[in-house]
């Protein structure tokens, strides 16, 4: 027998204290939106501002600020620098590009001001990338349609498995899409477009009463507009790597989300008559040693990354580690707390009880 | 016994099959003398470095050319058939504007807009002082396309042709939206010659066949040379021919080729030349019927029609037995002499090797540790169950290197990412599974029974977790570039191979213990 240090019949009373957790994530969005709108702001990375960075790795050690000196010629405009990894030798030099920058002719401007600036510390060009203006624009309007999409296919899946809807589901999606499709006609910008459909999903999720989907999804927007907050107040650039973990993140809350939702739907199939609150207490119990387990073993994953995979996926690393935490919490405090809101028990058994007499062709009506 | 001895040999063919997958990667390309398949994981240009390239092609000015050289056709036309206008001018970069002196042409000169040039298009005329008519013309929308989408296509078959005369490994060239094409070459260390390279037109020239000569003659009479067929078109593949050495005409000369079909529904090419080009062609037909003349592009011979007759008129059609895609990649080959339009350095990155290496260690490196730590976790916390969800996870990485290689996947920085973020996640349908069990063992059921009803009960949620992570990576790949692609691929691969060998293979463990260990009972 291994241990088991996490009780089996633990019964915490976490719906109780829900409203303690909702005014921790309040404050936590909040923190994040004044960081971006009166700080600093979402530092955004060359993928998607456009712009050019470069690294390089000296023979010996040199001086931040000496470094800094060196790059200050008329051909290198808005240079910022970054020790990257440990040492001293390896710095990443970020300039900014417009539609006429010649990543060549960047190359060797780097080159020689080094060479110029530190003659006997030979330095090499580990990497060079250089993103115009147009592509990085197109790569942000991507990059936040792949997130939209994501929420609302997973929005669709849920009111399926969940409350046997799968039609209600297809049919949100289809309008949303097609809406989406003839907005973009209009050329307004794609953040505006996923907040406006965003918002809309919210509010069809609530009028058709896809409770779980609107659960589900409302934890995706806490897991993700905290873990960006957070990014804008540690000054992480935003690329491509950390919109993927943004992606993944939304699939590991999720994947937290369906387990103490299927725990749910059991529960309420064994005990229909108890309330709601002790129904979800009891479902978040039961599985409270699988989340900590599963949580325990993936952090520590991302956390070996964060430390040890070297600098291109640290920030990568440090998104998935924010966002496993706030996921797990998500799961319990968002999700199946919108559910108590929402409903009570007597609503969310009717809905699982659907999938017996819609059967088609049971009624003799396909 | 309940299906498990079928199912045991399942598990055992696809471990076999995996280890057999997967060594040739390990074992850095050995295939043991042919008894492995030969296929192995590529890396992807941030591990083994290399150049990425996004070339935006400037498709605009393709169309404007062509809107010049149109104007000159329809200048010529109208003049064969007296119809007089001024030299066309090209207006911004759309329109095309001539004036035509004599109002009482109109007619005519609108019948033969109608027929020969139905890709342009025109408002009313507007009246000019002394009876003058001024016409502004200008491409149909489908013309436009038509052309741009016909730049793109040659610049991206220009590019490749260079890049491969260059010798890359691998390279990956390929079309994105809005004109733009999209480069990687894997282990370029010089990209200021790559990118110059690209950059350049390819050449096409006509020389005059000498059939007399036998091309495997060691040394050619002065003045000639010997040329190779292009590999892939029909006549001749590999054969060599003896042409003249001195081009009679050059891409420089041919102002647009199109495929088209004649009487008889066979594809053919039409070649359109510039005026010098013209009377060039004129010439060299007009002298050398009979002969052959070999359309040459970098060295390699395209086609070498024979000349069956003077030829004027500024225009060539070069007929063969092409089905009608070859019609249309001469067609294009012959375009991508003329150098289409200019093409720009859109996004641009490059990786030096040796970080590439860096890159791969330090990425070993982390999922080492975490798949450490994660392994020493489940042993710890689940004694013998722990081990052998231990055991899955060594088959889950197996069955991940086994897919990527036999799907040809490229591994990348943020795919060895994914590959721990997997080691973390893989566990989670055994700790699923486990602690199901550990609750039915709770309430009393015996091992055996409490094996199944946990994995029966865990397998829904299993599913129904994974799946929405699979909706994320599949969204992932679709809008991703190639390290993301990367992670989404790794990710999917670890999310199905942990869900098979959780739900299949440790059931057929577990079972099989649970049965072996009777009354003593299982250690979970």
């Amino acid at each position: 027998m291994g241990f088991a240090f996490i009780r089996h019949n633990t019964n915490y009373n976490f719906m109780g204290v829900r409203h303690y957790s909702y005014a921790l994530s309040a404050a936590l969005l909040l923190a994040g939106l004044c960081a971006i709108i009166f700080g600093s702001g979402l530092k955004m990375g060359i993928d998607f501002a456009g712009g050019a960075i470069v690294q390089v790795q000296f023979a010996q050690p040199v001086e931040d600020n000496a470094l800094k000196k060196s790059m200050d010629v008329p051909e290198l405009p808005g240079i910022s620098t970054q020790r990257f990894g440990e040492g001293g030798r390896d710095y990443l030099l970020r300039f900014t590009a417009d539609a006429s920058t010649n990543a060549s002719a960047l190359r060797t401007s780097v080159a020689e001001a080094l060479q110029k600036a530190f003659p006997d510390n030979r330095s090499t060009i580990e990497r060079l990338e250089m993103v115009g203006p147009k592509v990085g624009g197109d790569l942000a309007n991507k990059a936040l349609e792949a997130l939209y999409y994501a929420i609302l296919l997973i929005a669709v899946y849920i009111s399926g498995r969940f409350e046997q809807r799968w039609m209600a589901g297809a049919a949100m999606a289809a309008a949303l899409w097609g809406g989406m499709y003839l907005l973009s006609f209009t050329g307004a910008g794609m953040g505006l477009l996923v907040c406006a459909a965003l918002a809309v999903t919210l509010a069809v999720c609530w009028k058709l009463r896809l409770n779980y989907a609107l659960g589900a999804i409302a934890g995706l927007l806490h897991d993700v507009g905290i873990t960006i907050g957070l990014l804008a107040i540690l000054g992480v650039d935003v690329d491509l790597n950390v919109v993927a973990a943004l992606l993944t993140l939304i699939g590991y809350s999720l994947n937290d989300t369906i387990i103490v939702y299927d725990r749910l739907r059991e529960n309420l199939r064994a005990t229909p008559d108890l309330p709601l609150i002790s129904i979800i207490n009891a479902a978040v119990n039961q599985t409270l040693s699988r989340t900590i387990l599963t949580s325990f073993t993936t952090f520590f994953a991302t956390l070996a990354l964060f430390v040890l995979g070297g600098g291109v996926i640290h920030d990568f690393a440090l998104t998935m580690m924010i966002g496993v935490v706030v996921g797990t919490l998500s799961s319990i405090y968002v999700s199946s707390a919108i559910l108590l809101a929402l409903g009570d028990t007597a609503l969310y058994v009717r809905a699982q009880e659907k999938e017996e007499y819609e059967r088609p062709g049971e009624h003799g009506i396909v | 016994m309940n299906g498990l001895r079928w199912r045991m040999a399942v598990i055992f063919v696809v471990l076999a099959a995996c280890v057999a997958y997967s060594l040739p990667s390990l074992l850095g390309g050995s295939t043991l003398g042919g008894l492995l398949p030969d296929k192995r994981v590529s890396l992807g240009l941030d591990l083994q470095g290399g150049i990425h390239l996004t070339l935006g092609v400037e498709v605009q000015k393709a169309v404007s050319n062509s809107l010049a050289m149109t104007g000159q056709d329809v200048r010529r036309r109208a003049l064969d058939e007296k119809v007089v206008v001024t030299r066309p001018r090209v207006l911004g970069e759309s329109a095309l504007e001539f004036v035509l002196p004599r109002a009482e042409q109109r007619d005519a000169l609108e019948e033969l807009l109608r027929r020969q040039f139905p890709q342009l298009a025109y408002d009313a005329p507007q009246a000019a002082e002394g009876g003058q008519l001024r016409y502004v013309l200008r491409f149909t929308p489908e013309e436009v396309r038509r052309l741009e989408d016909m730049a793109q296509d040659q610049a991206l078959r220009t590019i490749r042709n260079r890049i491969d005369q260059f010798g890359v490994a691998e390279p990956d060239i390929r079309k994105q939206e809005g004109h733009r094409v999209q480069v990687q070459l894997p282990g370029i260390s010089d990209p200021r010659r790559a990118v110059q390279l690209i950059g350049q037109t390819a050449h096409l020239e006509f020389h005059l066949v000498r059939d007399d000569i036998d091309p495997a003659r060691p040394v050619l009479p002065a003045g000639l040379i010997s040329l190779r067929y292009l590999d892939k078109t029909g006549e001749g593949a590999g054969a060599r021919l003896v042409v003249e050495k001195d081009a009679m005409l050059t891409g420089e000369d041919v102002s647009d080729a199109r495929p088209s079909f004649d009487q008889l529904n066979q594809p053919y090419v039409l070649l359109d030349f510039n005026s010098r080009g013209a009377s060039l062609f004129d010439r060299l037909t007009s002298e050398n019927v009979g002969r052959r003349m070999a359309i040459v592009l970098d060295g390699k011979i395209y086609s070498a029609p024979v000349i069956r007759e003077r030829i004027s008129g500024g225009r060539a059609s070069i007929s063969g037995s092409f089905t009608t895609a070859e019609a249309q990649d001469l067609a294009i080959v012959l375009r991508a002499g003329s150098l289409p339009a200019p093409v720009t350095v859109l996004e641009e990155r490059t990786v030096g090797p040796s970080l590439g290496q860096e890159s791969i260690d330090s990425g070993i490196h982390a999922a080492f540790v975490g798949a450490a730590a994660v392994v020493l976790f489940m042993a710890v916390y689940y004694g013998m169950s722990g081990i052998i969800a231990d055991l899955m996870l060594c088959f889950t990485l197996l069955l991940i290197l086994a897919g990527m290689a036999a799907f040809g996947a490229t591994l990348t920085l943020p795919g060895i990412a994914g590959v721990v973020l997997t080691i973390g996640m893989a566990v989670d349908a055994n700790v699923l599974i486990y602690e199901r069990i550990r609750e039915e063992l709770h309430n009393g059921l015996t091992a055996l029974a409490a094996v199944r009803a946990g994995f029966e009960r865990a397998t829904i949620s299993i599913t129904d977790s994974n799946l929405t992570t699979i909706i994320a990576t599949v969204i992932l790949y679709q809008f991703g570039t190639g390290p993301i692609r990367g992670f989404a691929v790794t990710l999917s691969l670890g999310i199905l191979a942990s869900m098979f060998t959780a739900i299949f293979v440790s059931r057929c463990i577990f079972e099989y213990w649970a049965r072996r260990a009777g009354a003593r009972g299982i250690s979970i």
